[in-house]
């Protein structure tokens, strides 16, 4: 996507495109708005993961690729 | 007491239980608290996005205060994918490293990779993790990650989800007379008699997932495991008379028969 003067950013996450109309964000602010806060998670964010506590320090950019988990039933 | 030790830390119950392939949490729940496990497995999963917010989750029916929560690497099939799972686990349970290692062979079968096992459990063990491995039966291999320094070995009894009980009784009792760590069974049982004897043959204990959550009933089955675990145990401390093909000493007195 070539963009003039950037107004969004894209970025992986859990493998799938997504679009934001922002330039960056916190992943604390990402969280926020996927709706998952107050959820037990745990993010990787360019192959390195981030503790809990640096989710509001750390800032997500244009490109960026993101896991995030949680435990589920399994065996 | 007759305590499970595992990584310095006592369990009264020598059941482990995974969390799969249950109907809801409701029934997960029911079944593991029939269990009386302390220790129950989770995977570690992509959380779903976009999904209704307040949806609920496994840790609010099973709170980690309650429970010992054993995140496992289940379906990663290379050391790389299973370290990278393990250490997102760590973070997700503040810090938590009691974990369960298993790297898959075979996508049919389900059969362990050991090659790549050793080798994830190389790198976890310096990290710091309490490693309870699943392995095949091979005694050497069992040694081996036991030599690494793993907290627990966990063979096979048969394949995972198969049901078929124990295979190989033989591989499992030199797997067991070799080791200083616990030794548990991991994968296979079908029923409650499997576990039974299972503990018989001397292992610390047994984790099961499918025997309980694939019964027509699992909460009655949960609670079948649970004495199956601890009769078997029992069985095992006793020391079982020996086998003869047939004896000539009856249970009632010779003496004194009237006539």
């Amino acid at each position: 996507m070539i963009d003039q003067a950037q107004t969004t950013m894209q970025m992986i996450i859990n493998g799938n495109l997504r679009d934001f109309e922002l330039t960056h964000m916190t992943i604390m602010e990402l969280v926020n708005t996927l709706n998952l806060e107050g959820k037990r998670l745990a993010i990787e964010h360019n192959g390195e993961i981030v503790p809990r506590s640096e989710f509001g320090n750390v800032i997500l950019l244009n490109g960026d690729q993101l896991e995030i988990v949680g435990a589920v039933g399994g065996g | 007491m007759d305590k499970l030790v595992i990584a310095g830390k006592e369990y009264h119950s020598r059941l482990l239980v995974g969390t799969g392939k249950y109907e809801d949490f409701v029934q997960t729940r029911a079944a593991i608290i029939a269990s009386g496990a302390e220790i129950v497995t989770v995977a570690i999963r992509r959380t779903n996005i976009g999904q209704t917010a307040g949806e609920p989750s496994l840790l609010e029916y099973l709170p980690p205060e309650q429970f010992t929560y054993l995140p496992n690497t289940a379906g990663c099939y290379s050391a790389a994918d299973a370290i990278r799972t393990l250490r997102l686990a760590r973070e997700l349970l503040d810090g938590h490293s009691l974990v369960k290692l298993e790297v898959l062979g075979d996508p049919k079968t389900l059969y362990p990779n050991v090659m790549e096992t050793i080798a994830a459990a190389k790198v976890l063990v310096k990290e710091g993790f309490d490693v309870m491995v699943y392995t095949s039966d091979d005694p050497i291999i069992a040694k081996q990650l036991e030599d690494i320094g793993c907290c627990a070995v966990m063979p096979l009894a048969s394949l995972i989800g198969s049901g078929m009980g124990i295979l190989n009784p033989w591989n499992l009792q030199i797997i067991i007379e070799n080791s200083k760590v616990p030794v548990l069974v991991d994968a296979g049982v079908g029923t409650a008699s499997d576990a039974a004897i299972a503990m018989e043959l001397g292992c610390q204990g047994i984790l099961m997932n499918t025997a309980i959550a694939g019964a027509n009933n699992p909460i009655l089955m949960a609670s079948a495991m649970r004495k199956a675990v601890e009769a078997g145990r029992e069985a095992y401390l006793a020391g079982r008379m020996p086998k003869k093909l047939y004896s000539a000493a009856p249970s009632s007195p010779t003496a004194g028969m009237i006539g």
